[in-house]
């Protein structure tokens, strides 16, 4: 049996034991899902996004259903960078001690650089995850991902006051994102992570109105993964710094998909909240996948 | 988890019965629900326990949408995929002698198994429902089985007091010194803004994963932000901000 294949991915400087990670917002903290599984199988974790200051964020209703997928509009609710290092984080290392990827989103350069350089003083952060990409705020998080410009902006302020690894989180809601992705790594990026929800909506035909309160939300799930792929393929060939895949993964397949499409490691959203063994369940089926497909060890794959 | 359904058969209106065989080890309180996998739907949909034995749970739901007009078709002995059991669930171990139980609605389903949970205990509430008509009244005749006192109020008045729960609740004149509540978000919130007496509410919001991790059914509360699903989806009176 292919059980001892080798599931090890490099990730930068970093090593995962393999390449399964909850994507953020989809994961909360973490630790609230320590009840399912030892969170110690996966490879790395990626908390909720965070602001600097506590936000609760949108109205309800957040989240529409589709075939094949989901909307929300959760809008970055989280207690505040100093309240996640203060409170979350210690919660999270209580039961984990693999790396932590924290997710940062602002609304402004001063903000994202303030956040970031609060969440670089913490040990416990191995990679600082910068979104640009949240559609579900005005003023912030996708104005910045759907702008070379601002992308290059916030990131080399952002490196500038940090020495922890920074990965964009690119926004998919733009005409050509591989420019986006090539203004982050020439601004100083050391990776990159491809790529954030859809912008969507939908109507409710009893009372006429959206959905979700906030009319448009982000749209994530299986429907995604093949405009995902697509996207990690072209980015990764275009950069020279690793890409983490993330858009619809929901099975062992998908992770060795995204990896020929040149991803690194790959993060998993929305399977989470359909099954909380999801991370769980794929990690262990991926030996019988790489078995299936004649694939020895993760690392070794080339993209196509 | 795998639960088998044993029962499932239309009660009255949209209301229908489910009953199902699995684990219910997990349960530890009233007012908790699951969230069941369906068929061609995207997400699970979320109901109230109304009762569980060692084997067995029981649901009573409305069929308001796809997912539960998808399962009031499903028959024994289908298998589905249920997360069970998820949420707080109501508190019994507030002292109270005379409490009462409010429910609209198919939000009167948790309430059977509180009911049986205080009894459990040696407390007898007094139970007040309301409904849209005589025609769409459900469960009331599960408390009067259990022998206890039972109000009615319909919003067209073809049973009991024409009107709420609320309305329904005073013409009782009950001497109640605690409530507990589950029903339509309008009632709740007229509960919470009447009620001279302290109690639990048990909410009902569109959520997405059910067990806390998305944050799509959060609500404000004295004590910050809480997803219903996980923090709730009982909340005590004073722990609630309408707005």
């Amino acid at each position: 049996m292919g059980m001892n294949r080798d599931l090890q991915v490099s990730l930068g400087s970093l090593t995962l034991k393999n390449p399964v990670i909850p994507a953020s917002g989809c994961f909360g903290f973490g630790y609230v899902m320590a009840p399912y599984y030892d969170l110690n199988t996966l490879g790395a974790i990626s908390v909720k996004g965070t602001t600097l200051d506590a936000r609760f964020g949108n109205p309800l209703p957040r989240v529409a259903e589709c075939p094949s997928g989901m909307i929300n509009s959760v809008g970055l609710m989280n207690p505040g960078v100093d309240k996640v290092i203060s409170d979350e984080l210690p919660k999270l290392r209580d039961v984990y001690n693999g790396p932590i990827i924290a997710n940062i989103s602002g609304f402004s350069v001063d903000e994202y650089c303030e956040t970031c350089r609060r969440m670089d003083g913490q040990p416990q952060v191995d990679i600082l995850e910068l979104n640009v990409s949240c559609p579900n705020v005005h003023g912030g998080g996708m104005a910045f991902g759907t702008s070379a410009e601002n992308i290059a902006k916030v990131t080399s302020a952002v490196k500038k006051c940090t020495r922890t690894p920074l990965f964009v989180k690119l926004s998919p809601n733009v005409t050509d994102i591989v420019e986006m992705a090539r203004a982050a790594e020439d601004a100083g990026a050391d990776g990159l992570v491809c790529a954030n929800t859809f912008l969507g909506m939908r109507i409710d035909l009893k009372t006429k109105r959206p959905v979700v309160a906030n009319v448009m939300g982000g749209f994530s799930g299986p429907a995604v993964f093949p405009m995902a792929l697509r996207m990690v393929y072209q980015v990764s060939r275009a950069v020279n710094i690793p890409v983490i895949g993330c858009g619809g993964v929901m099975s062992a397949d998908d992770i060795l998909e995204m990896m020929l499409a040149g991803a690194k490691a790959v993060e998993v959203g929305t399977a989470n909240l359909l099954d909380p063994m999801a991370c769980y369940n794929i990690v262990r089926e991926l030996p019988a996948a790489m078995e299936r497909y004649g694939i020895d060890s993760l690392s070794s794959i080339k993209p196509i | 988890m795998k639960y088998t359904i044993i029962e499932n058969r239309h009660l009255t209106g949209a209301t229908w019965l489910m009953r199902l065989r699995g684990d219910t080890s997990g349960i530890t309180r009233p007012g908790q629900f699951v969230n069941v996998a369906v068929d061609g739907c995207f997400l699970r949909r979320p109901i109230s326990i109304c009762d569980w034995d060692d084997s067995t749970i029981l649901l009573a739901y409305d069929v308001v949408g796809e997912g539960t007009e998808k399962m009031s078709k499903m028959l024994p002995p289908q298998e589905l995929d249920i997360l069970c059991p998820l949420g707080n669930g109501f508190d019994i171990s507030v002292p109270t002698e005379r409490p009462v139980l409010l429910g609209g609605g198919i939000g009167t389903a948790p309430l059977y198994g509180l009911a049986k949970a205080l009894m459990d205990k040696g407390i007898r509430p007094a139970v007040v429902l309301g409904f849209a008509s005589k025609e769409r009244a459900v469960l009331h005749d599960l408390f009067v089985d259990l022998g206890l006192p039972v109000y009615m109020a319909t919003v067209d008045g073809s049973l009991g007091t024409k009107g709420f729960v609320t309305d329904a609740y005073k013409e009782a004149g009950l001497d109640a010194d605690y409530f507990y509540a589950c029903g339509p978000s309008p009632m709740l919130r007229a509960l919470c803004d009447t009620m001279p007496i302290s109690g639990q509410l048990s909410l009902e919001t569109r959520m997405a994963c059910g067990f806390g991790v998305c944050a799509c059914c959060a609500i404000k509360t004295t004590n910050g932000p809480a997803g219903v699903c996980k923090k709730g989806p009982v909340f005590r009176k004073e722990e609630l901000i309408w707005e």
